[in-house]
């Protein structure tokens, strides 16, 4: 029967995982169609197979694949297709977007016009290091340490209704991850306006400290997803912070992904 | 007239652009869709609501 081993194709005439690699140790990893296995499986026809050293660094060509092992099988090849833009890249967009590149997503445009300033650091994936950088290449210097595998393109510029066509157009999703709420509706009415094949994932409503339950994922309009608790604004007196902010990201991040994968029930 | 999925009564045709100052939508903050379709800003005073129309309004807040 023909498997996949690390990512490439063989034919093996074993039926058992331990036949094939040996007993598990502490130092090894095994991981059958996504799930990471501590004992002996049979094996099937068309199983996906990966046998990870730990300590050991592979090379490139069996690199992507085993970082990919934990996906649902088939899940990757469809990401890795599929192209994300995501505009702003506070403690939403850059937290979404170290998600979708761990996830795979082959194509990201990340957009910001800023740079990152010490008040960013306590919601936002950044670290001292980057204080001053454009919050672009600070973002993309992350990403390419986390998953080198994806194309990544940045726009050092302001999102308006003048260039938002133009930016976004192309893209499968686009992820609203701006603060301000005038910025929220010019991006999501020229967006849903313009482009009509593109799906929207917004966000609203993730400032304090109130319940993580209220954060939630609703389907809006045909093409316009929106994430949050709807109503906790950031405000004097109402700091966001970064667990509501990242469950928030984290809500975008798997529309997004459910998106990419044609689920469209939120 | 459905209004983000609740039926709500209204005595005549009124233009959207007045429905959305009576209810005290912010319309810089928001997005309209009109049974099925997003609403471009620029028609938000031409557009008359009757009571067959089924109207979502997407308020965005702060934060991010």
């Amino acid at each position: 029967m023909y498997i996949k081993i690390n990512g490439q194709e063989i034919e093996t005439k074993f039926r058992y995982v331990y036949e094939l690699c040996g007993n598990i140790s502490a130092e090894k990893v095994i991981i059958l169609n996504g799930y990471q296995t501590s004992g002996d499986y049979e094996l099937s026809e068309g199983d996906e197979l990966f046998i990870i050293q730990k300590g050991v660094i592979p090379g490139q060509e069996q690199l992507e694949g085993m970082m990919a092992a934990r996906h649902t099988p088939r899940v990757h090849a469809r990401v890795k297709a599929a192209g994300v833009a995501i505009a702003g890249l506070g403690g939403l967009g850059s937290n979404v977007a170290v998600m979708l590149a761990r996830t795979g997503v082959g194509n990201l445009l990340l957009v910001d016009f800023d740079v990152v300033e010490p008040s960013n650091l306590n919601r936002q994936s950044y670290y001292i290091s980057h204080l001053g950088l454009p919050k672009t290449i600070a973002l993309e210097k992350q990403l390419k340490e986390i998953n080198p595998f994806i194309n990544i393109k940045i726009k050092n510029v302001r999102v308006t209704e003048e260039n938002a066509e133009e930016l976004f157009a192309g893209y499968d999703v686009i992820c609203e991850a701006f603060d301000n709420p005038e910025a929220k509706a010019v991006l999501v009415n020229t967006v849903l306006e313009r482009l009509h094949n593109i799906k929207v994932v917004a966000a609203s409503g993730m400032a304090g400290y109130h319940s993580s339950n209220l954060i939630r994922t609703e389907r809006k309009m045909k093409n316009l997803y929106v994430c949050g608790d709807f109503e906790n604004e950031a405000g004097t007196g109402s700091g966001l912070m970064a667990p509501r902010v990242q469950i928030c990201a984290a809500h975008q991040a798997n529309m997004v992904l459910r998106l990419l994968l044609g689920i469209e029930e939120a | 007239m459905k209004l983000n999925g609740n039926t709500i009564i209204f005595k005549k045709e009124v233009p959207l652009i007045l429905f959305l100052q009576q209810n005290k939508y912010d319309i810089s903050r928001i997005a309209v869709e009109l049974n099925g379709d997003i609403v471009p800003k620029a028609e938000y005073a031409g557009v008359l609501l009757s009571e067959k129309d089924s109207v979502e309004v997407v308020s965005f807040v702060g934060g991010g």
